[in-house]
């Protein structure tokens, strides 16, 4: 075998040796055998002609000789690349339109599958990733479950080896050092969450059950990232103390640098939650607050179905040993996800929609290129009759065309992955805060080879369908063609290929379309205040000498004033919760004296000025007042939709309220301010309670400053940041951001489907348009004869173009409607990323389709142009 | 020179007839050809083709050594000589043409 590999590849690098080879010996035959003639008394010319009648031409001979050996495959395959080569070159204009329009299409491609790959395909990057799953409780929807409950799971289930619960509160410690304060991303994990993952310390030692027990030792394990950025790569790090928060914790491992934290990307450190076990009876207690993630791995030969099972059977029995208090009482069970579905449930409708997309985009760029092929196989019929005619088999046609689609589906490759390079960084760029996985998002080997498969592919069907069709033509029509002593007649498959085409395109415009629309009216939703020259950022509370609400106060107070001070500041306030910011855990009970009837509402502990700074119009009553924090009365403020819901038909302003804690005193409501939204403008959930922060229950460890600067809001953020550290060297800030910025934020997912729609609509519609254009340009050409003596007998300049764009108009209508009817049905897909209008919307279909016309108008006008310039003098001598 | 009774060589027993020659002595192709058709007094004939593509074949399969050398009278000729393994497959197909040609034979007979 390797023999055979090795002699091939050297007879195929030496080919002019070796053929010298089989040359001579040929020759030599041939010679003795006309020496042994002589031998037996012929002359040397009876000899030579008795010698040649038995042993046949010389050259027939090293032809069989030659075709010996896989080389002679790859020489023929050779040849017909050349050849295709030769023909790609002396055709450079058709080469370059048809490999740039699948060098993006296979770009295109590629690009969205690079992205796609580690989301949706790959699974996460732990052993055995498959048995890991992740549940939540059931209480009407998705609700985090609480510590107590896993710990009953954790006594009571067996289908788990492994099992852990992830501290959804933020733990967000700030790490003091030589340079500024920095705030780090941190988990509270149980013991084991490392083990469920299956992925352990590359360095020191990773958590134990010791180390989880209530009042345990301050241990941490801290990520790559951190180590090699805080502690610069030192690995005397394990059992030494860092100060986080005025406490000293010692670090006992650091993750491997491949580590990928899905449930927590930007985590650098991890803790273990040292919850109180002993005292589940207390339902009062912090362990039963509903804020965490449970996650395990399955035992080996135990199914997701059985562990579901096990779960709903434990839910359904109570047992003495572990009492429920009724909010957690598992009477509608958990919902149990795979951990990679938790990890792309969130992205997974952007993603597969633009998939779609992009495979219809790669549809287009392939149906054009045969398009392409067809027509310049028109213009070659004459060519392949004769070849045809001459002996040439179908099978050796075929395979010549193919070779040279492969080989322009291979320079569209190679520019492909170009294109696919610029566009994944440019996607990394765009993608939306939420994209899980980013790190992976990689010209990696898998994605290689699935730009190859398509290439591969792609070479193949636009070589092989256009064969068929052109095959299929006779060739003694192909050679009376190319006379061109014929009308053309009209082929089918081109007009159907330009139909599908147009058909597409209109899918993608209408999605396009659709998105664009859903952004310009969630962008069109008012927030409920004015963002402009609003500059936001966050200081978080760290140290002991912090431990008291009263010294919280007292330094947001003076940070606040000092802010305040700061010449290019109109106004400034304080909120424990900001809009668009990505705070979460905002969300408290409110009851009103009146019914007692609870709510859920965000609550914003508040300065004052908060109003005034923000914007946020006053609808009655009065915004809170730095009185307020000392008066007698407690007060508050509430949102307008919470006053309707609650008032429908009198005044809020004067009724009483509670606010978290049912054991403090009502305040008295002074104000209603108008609805502003929170997580995002497409929120529909915006009833609130503002308190002057200093009344609340408690001091937040962590406040948004919001600042109206004059001018231009990014440059007042060092003027703002020394003015804090003034008050404070040692606090943390973070997260700081102009307003508009965050607000732009917020709709970066749809925006992120949006412009990627919208960069593949128009190169459909420009795909579709070359593809009409090519079609009747072709057309066109073809039947200059039959326009000519059209003319010559008096057709008017008019009819003749009136003819070309009626054959045009026809092929876009068709494939506007058939287009039409999919888009219908496709639009589905986007419906979670549409906001504010219908999958339907009659607007979107009928200006895309003014779209698609205006352009198909455009497209054609330049073949009917042509045909009326056609002159039946040189029409008619063209023969 | 040659009567009407010469044949192709039996289909797939060349292969055997080039190794069985060339095992006597490194020869080149034409007294391959030659002796094949001399031993078997003409009843075998070596098409020219098959045979230099056949002699490719077995280089390539390991069974033969080739060699550019002088023949007696003084040309420069491919000579191809048996190597240990061509030799050790030349047994085996020999044995493998024996027992099929017996067979065959003993068929025959039957049949007469």
């Amino acid at each position: 075998m390797w023999r055979h590999v090795t002699r091939g590849a050297r007879a195929l690098i030496h080919r002019r040796e070796t053929d010298r080879d089989i040359i001579d010996e040929a020759q030599h035959y041939f010679d003795e055998a006309v020496a042994a003639l002589m031998a037996c008394g012929y002359t040397r010319e009876d000899a030579d002609r008795t010698a040649r009648i038995e042993i046949g031409s010389l050259t027939r001979i090293r032809e069989q000789a030659r075709s010996y050996g896989w080389e002679h495959t790859v020489e023929t395959v050779l040849s017909d690349v050349r050849f295709a080569a030769r023909g790609l070159r002396k055709n450079p204009g058709f080469t370059v339109v048809a490999a740039l329009t699948l060098a993006l299409g296979i770009g295109a491609t590629t690009a969205i599958f690079s992205v796609l790959n580690p989301i949706l395909f790959q699974p996460l990057p732990y052993p055995r990733a498959e048995r890991l799953v992740i549940w939540d409780i059931f209480e009407g929807a998705r609700a985090d479950t609480t510590f107590h409950t896993y710990q009953e799971i954790a006594a009571r289930s067996r289908s788990f080896e492994w099992l852990a619960t992830v501290d959804g509160l933020p733990w967000q410690p700030t790490i003091a050092g030589a340079s500024r304060p920095a705030r780090l991303d941190g988990q509270s994990v149980t013991a084991d969450y490392f083990r469920v993952l299956a992925v352990g310390p590359s360095l020191g030692r990773n958590f134990t059950v010791e180390d989880d027990r209530f009042r345990g030792p301050k241990v941490v394990i801290i990520s790559d990232g951190l180590w090699r950025r805080r502690f610069a790569g030192d690995r005397g790090i394990i059992g030494r103390k860092i100060r986080l928060d005025d406490d000293l914790y010692t670090v006992i491992g650091v993750m491997p640098r491949r580590f990928d934290n899905v449930l927590g990307p930007a985590t650098e450190i991890w803790k273990p939650q040292q919850y109180e076990t002993g005292h589940i009876a207390d339902f009062d207690s912090e362990e039963w607050g509903h804020h965490m993630h449970m996650a395990g791995r399955l035992r080996a030969g135990v199914s997701v179905a059985q562990a579901k099972q096990e779960l709903a059977d434990i839910a359904r029995t109570r047992i003495a040993e572990f009492p429920r208090p009724r909010f957690a009482s598992l009477t509608s069970g958990f919902i149990v996800d795979s951990l990679k579905d938790q990890v792309t449930r969130g992205v997974k409708p952007a993603l597969v929609a633009v998939a779609g997309a992009v495979v219809l985009v790669l549809i287009i760029a392939c149906v054009n290129v045969m398009n392409l092929v067809l027509a310049r196989g028109a213009g070659r019929r004459g060519e392949f009759a004769m070849r045809a005619a001459l002996g040439a088999g179908r099978t050796r046609l075929t395979r010549q065309m193919v070779t040279e689609s492969l080989l322009l589906a291979i320079t569209g490759g190679v520019l492909g992955v170009f294109i696919a390079k610029v566009g994944i960084s440019t996607l990394i760029a765009l993608s939306p805060a939420g994209l899980p996985r980013l790190g992976d998002i990689e010209l990696s080997g898998t994605v290689f080879a699935f730009a190859s498969v398509v290439t591969g592919a792609i070479g193949v069907i636009t070589g092989l369908i256009p064969s068929i069709e052109l095959s299929r033509r006779d060739p003694l029509s192909g050679i009376q063609q190319s006379s061109k002593r014929i009308a053309g007649t009209h082929h089918a498959a081109p007009q159907m290929l330009v139909i599908s085409e147009v058909a597409l395109a209109l899918v993608l415009l209408v999605g396009a379309g659709l998105l664009l629309r859903s952004l310009e009216r969630l962008f069109a939703v008012a927030p409920g205040f004015d963002p402009s020259h609003l500059l936001t950022l966050q200081v978080q509370i760290s140290g002991h000498r912090y431990d008291s609400d009263a010294t919280r106060w007292r330094f947001y107070a003076r940070a606040l004033e000092a802010v305040r001070r700061v010449p290019s500041v109109a106004s400034a306030a304080e909120t424990s919760l900001l809009p668009f910011s990505g705070d979460q855990y905002g969300a408290y009970g409110v009851q009103f004296e009146e019914d007692r009837r609870g709510y859920d509402v965000s609550r914003y502990a508040v300065s004052s000025g908060y109003f005034e700074t923000m914007g946020i119009p006053v609808r009655r009553g009065r915004p809170l007042r730095d009185y307020d924090t000392v008066g007698a009365q407690q007060v508050a403020v509430i949102s307008e939709s919470l006053a309707r819901r609650q008032f429908p038909h009198g005044d809020a302003v004067g009724k009483r309220l509670h606010l978290g804690p049912i054991d403090r005193p009502w305040c008295v409501i002074v104000g209603v301010v108008s609805d502003v939204k929170q997580g995002s403008l497409a929120d529909n959930q915006t009833d609130a309670v503002y308190i002057p922060s200093a009344r609340s229950w408690f001091a937040d460890d962590a406040m948004s400053i919001v600042a109206r600067v004059r001018g231009d809001a990014t440059a007042a953020r060092g003027d703002i940041e020394k003015a804090i550290w003034s008050v404070d060297k040692d606090e943390a800030i973070v997260n700081a951001a102009t307003m508009d910025n965050l607000l732009r934020e917020s709709g970066a997912e749809r925006r992120f489907a949006m412009i990627v729609f919208e960069a593949f609509a128009a190169a459909a519609l420009l795909l579709a348009a070359i593809g009409v254009y090519g079609v009747l340009a072709g057309a066109v050409a073809e039947r200059t004869r039959e326009i000519g003596v059209r003319a010559a007998l008096g057709a008017s300049k008019r009819a003749i173009v009136g003819n070309v764009i009626e054959q045009g108009a026809k092929l876009v209508a068709l494939g506007g409607a058939i287009g039409i009817v999919v888009a219908v049905a496709a639009s589905k897909a986007l419906t979670t990323l549409l906001f504010g209008v219908s999958r339907l919307d009659p607007l979107t279909y009928a200006a895309v389709a003014a779209l698609l016309g205006a352009v198909a108008v455009v497209a054609c006008s330049v073949p009917a142009w042509r045909a009326a310039r056609v002159d039946p003098v040189i029409a008619l001598r063209t023969e | 020179m040659l009567d009407n009774s010469t044949t192709d060589v039996i289909q797939g027993t060349l292969d055997m007839l080039i190794l069985k020659t060339v095992s006597l002595r490194p020869i080149h192709g034409f007294g391959i050809a030659r002796r094949v058709e001399q031993i078997s007094r003409g009843v075998f004939k070596v098409n020219a083709g098959s045979l230099l593509t056949a002699l490719q074949r077995l280089e390539r399969a390991g069974w033969l050594d080739s060699e550019w050398r002088e023949t007696e009278n003084s040309r420069r000729a491919k000579f191809y000589a048996l190597t240990r393994a061509g030799r050790k497959q030349l047994d085996v197909e020999t044995a493998d043409w024996n027992r099929r040609a017996s067979a065959i034979a003993r068929l025959l007979k039957a049949e007469a």
